[in-house]
């Protein structure tokens, strides 16, 4: 039965002011909240009621924009896909995504991801370019198949902050960026695998990953992004050895 | 240098600990920890292989070597730890493999299944040579 009364949740948030702090710090708020708030929604009331100088990323409220990643009471999720109610009557603690530096409260730079993003070419290299005239490039489902649950990724950075490899080393092209250079190169119309050679191949791409694990299981998208990492562990292994080219059903675009 | 690298001051969180900060990690680090035992284990039995290479005296202080109870305790901590490092790692292979057409927790249980039996048939069959 959904609960219409209002209660009261403590909400701890990391705070961080460049200008002024060398560290960050920690401060308490009560939040009154009814059962169908989100911790996005508790933190608005902060911003809205209590202390407008608290300040964090959002902008969908319904987990597909993926800007509102936060760490909840340690764990990676989406602010606004967390409810309130289940954590309750325990304190909720809030900290900025985890493995990125901190901008100001909970806003991290993710900069460094993008310039990964950025270096797996995310978009279709095919052999030969087709002419719009040629009309739609049609696929079967099990060709859509391949690649489906890659493509659903937000780039909310959830699995990066899952990932301690990715923490301890930020080289490392990171579990989403290289669940989308897979999801290219599973795609019947991508014949782009040399020009993401280097990236897969590299200490920094695919073989920086020690299979943890932990970033499929944190993703909101059922992204998984342990899969195509340690799939492209054994393409990276045959294309050592040569062996690849002959595997590669649709060719290379170099 | 960083296309996209903002010039704000940032403040970079310390990793120290990371793995104590959530139970999925510290499974994780026994995950890997136990390769450890797993390793000591196979050297102590080669141990025992290159003392009996070398005489019965020697094999003989080996035995006895085993039969303490710091070895004793070491082997119940390393059966325990490569029961668990077998566990877990036949859990991750399905990600290794490409998508498959079938069920992937069909590996798992195969794995765990096939690693089951040929450990019963190892013991039976020592139970037969020793009888």
């Amino acid at each position: 039965m959904p609960d219409a009364t209002t209660r009261t949740i403590e909400i701890e948030c990391f705070r961080y002011d460049p200008e002024t702090d060398a560290k960050p710090r920690f401060q308490r708020y009560q939040v009154p909240f009814t059962d169908d708030m989100s911790v996005l929604q508790g933190l608005q009331y902060i911003k809205d009621h209590l202390d407008g100088s608290l300040t964090f990323r959002w902008s969908c409220r319904m987990a597909i924009c993926g800007s509102c990643g936060k760490m909840i009471n340690g764990v990676p999720q989406l602010s606004c896909h967390s409810f309130l109610r289940d954590y309750y009557p325990r304190r909720v603690r809030v900290e900025p995504l985890n493995h990125f530096p901190v901008i100001r409260d909970l806003v991290i730079d993710q900069s460094g991801f993008l310039d990964h993003l950025e270096t797996v070419k995310p978009y279709l290299i095919p052999k030969e370019e087709q002419p719009l005239a040629a009309g739609p490039q049609r696929q079967t489902p099990l060709q859509m198949d391949r690649y489906y649950q890659y493509s659903q990724c937000i780039n909310c950075l959830l699995c990066y902050s899952a990932c301690p490899q990715f923490g301890l080393n930020p080289d490392f092209t990171g579990p989403a960026a290289l669940a989308l250079l897979h999801r290219y190169n599973a795609d019947s119309r991508d014949q782009g695998w040399s020009a993401r050679r280097e990236v897969t191949n590299a200490e920094e791409g695919v073989w920086s990953c020690t299979l943890v694990g932990y970033c499929s299981e944190v993703c909101p998208k059922g992204v998984d992004p342990a899969h195509a990492i340690n799939q492209n562990k054994v393409n990276s292994t045959l294309d050592y050895f040569g062996i690849l080219k002959f595997l590669l059903p649709r060719g290379d675009a170099k | 240098m960083s296309r996209f690298q903002s010039t704000a001051k940032t403040y970079i969180r310390p990793m120290s600990g990371w793995w104590l900060k959530n139970p999925y990690f510290i499974r994780y680090m026994i995950r890997e920890g136990s390769a450890v035992f797993l390793t000591l284990y196979a050297l102590v039995l080669l141990a025992g292989l290159a003392c009996l290479a070398w005489s019965p005296e020697a094999y003989a202080a080996w035995r006895g070597l085993l039969d303490t109870p710091l070895s004793l305790g070491f082997h119940v901590i390393a059966l325990l730890l490569v029961a668990y490092h077998s566990l877990t790692w036949f859990q991750v292979m399905p990600k290794t493999a490409p998508k498959l057409p079938f069920d992937p927790r069909l590996i798992v249980r195969g794995g765990l299944a096939a690693s089951a039996g040929l450990s019963l048939l190892i013991l039976v069959l020592l139970w037969w040579v020793t009888r």
